[in-house]
């Protein structure tokens, strides 16, 4: 076998250093590393509430935007209307990207406790295999046949750290990005109040429009029908804010 | 022979399979050397997939140690080069 496998093994096997000795002599590691799993997937829980919570904010900005797209229209200010519809979109397309973090994360999850479980198996039938290679075997036999079945827990107990880091460090990144999206949110991004920033049109929001700017035409189109549009002197003033109960279909 | 897919399990692979897993692991590292994404990819999928369908999965309390560690299935592009030039997923 070549470089990729090979290479694998050895620094596996090197990383378990000794495992028999390490098995033998001290539970303390192999708890530790229990330890560390354990605070793995708590990690990982952490990171997906956080990320949960920033979907619920993101769904109630779906909502607010959408009745706001409504009352604007219905007060005739069409561009108004087209902008919520824009940023709607937006947060749609955020709400998405988070799904499917918060799926990643619910697998890196059940992977980390899975591997705690494969590890405490592994653990608990190497005790028992260990007394009776004792009992069963020569000094000198038995050191290598519970060497050998050292090798197996030793590769386990590597294969649970290099899980446990290849999940830590895939929370830190979507960590990193939901940090990211509170700055841009605090920075007005999804500011509630459309007057405020309705005039900023920069780089990033005219080519998203460009992708999005067809949904939001049809979304205007759609609102337009369901208020009857052509009679905006009929129409609730903004103030009202009536709270919409919208369809849902071809939304989240 | 018993080959681990890591950070998820092992299996019993029929001995027949090593010349293919071989030659997929060798075609791998070249295309990682020839700059190639895709085949690269292509390729590790492909490993991971005989794995999978040729092996059986040891039980969790089997003590076996593995002739042939295969990396993270969801292993990169970038993380691929470095274990090439000898950095390594797990740091020595």
């Amino acid at each position: 076998m070549s470089t990729v496998i090979k290479a694998k093994i050895n620094k596996m096997l090197d990383k378990a250093e000794d495992p028999s000795e390490t098995l033998e002599y001290s539970y303390a590691k192999q708890m530790e590393l229990l330890q560390n799993v354990k605070k793995g997937v708590a990690d990982v829980v952490t990171a997906k509430k956080r990320l949960q919570l920033q979907q619920q904010k993101l769904e109630q900005q779906v909502v607010k935007l959408d009745t706001q797209a409504r009352q604007a229209l219905a007060a005739g200010r069409e561009d108004l209307a087209r902008t919520a519809l824009e940023r709607k979109q937006f947060a749609q397309t955020e709400l998405q990207s988070l799904d499917q973090q918060v799926s990643e994360l619910e697998a890196q999850q059940q992977q980390l406790i899975d591997k705690e479980q494969k590890l405490r198996g592994k653990l608990e039938q190497f005790r028992t295999k260990k007394e009776v290679i004792k009992a069963q075997y020569s000094a000198a036999e038995a050191q290598v046949k519970i060497s050998e079945a050292a090798t197996g827990v030793g590769e386990e107990m590597a294969d649970v750290g290099l899980a446990m880091q290849r999940a830590v460090d895939k929370t830190e990144g979507m960590r990193a990005r939901a940090n990211a999206m509170e700055e841009l949110e605090a920075a007005g991004a999804f500011d509630d109040n459309l007057t405020l920033t309705a005039g900023q049109d920069d780089i990033d929001r005219q080519l998203a429009q460009l992708t999005s700017s067809s949904v939001v035409d049809d979304d205007l189109e759609k609102l337009k029908r369901e208020l009857g549009q052509g009679s905006p002197a009929s129409a609730p003033a903004l103030e009202e804010g009536t709270p919409s109960e919208q369809p849902q279909e071809g939304q989240r | 022979m018993i080959v681990r897919i890591a950070t998820e399990d092992q299996y019993r692979v029929p001995d027949d399979d090593a010349a293919r897993l071989n030659e997929l692991d060798n075609a791998a590292v070249a295309a990682v050397q020839a700059g190639d994404e895709a085949r690269f990819h292509q390729l590790f999928e492909e490993m991971i997939a005989l794995v999978r369908r040729h092996g059986h999965k040891l039980e969790n309390d089997d003590l076996e140690g593995s002739d042939v560690i295969i990396p993270p299935p969801d292993l990169s592009f970038d993380e691929a080069r470095h274990e090439f030039t000898g950095d390594g997923l797990i740091p020595d």
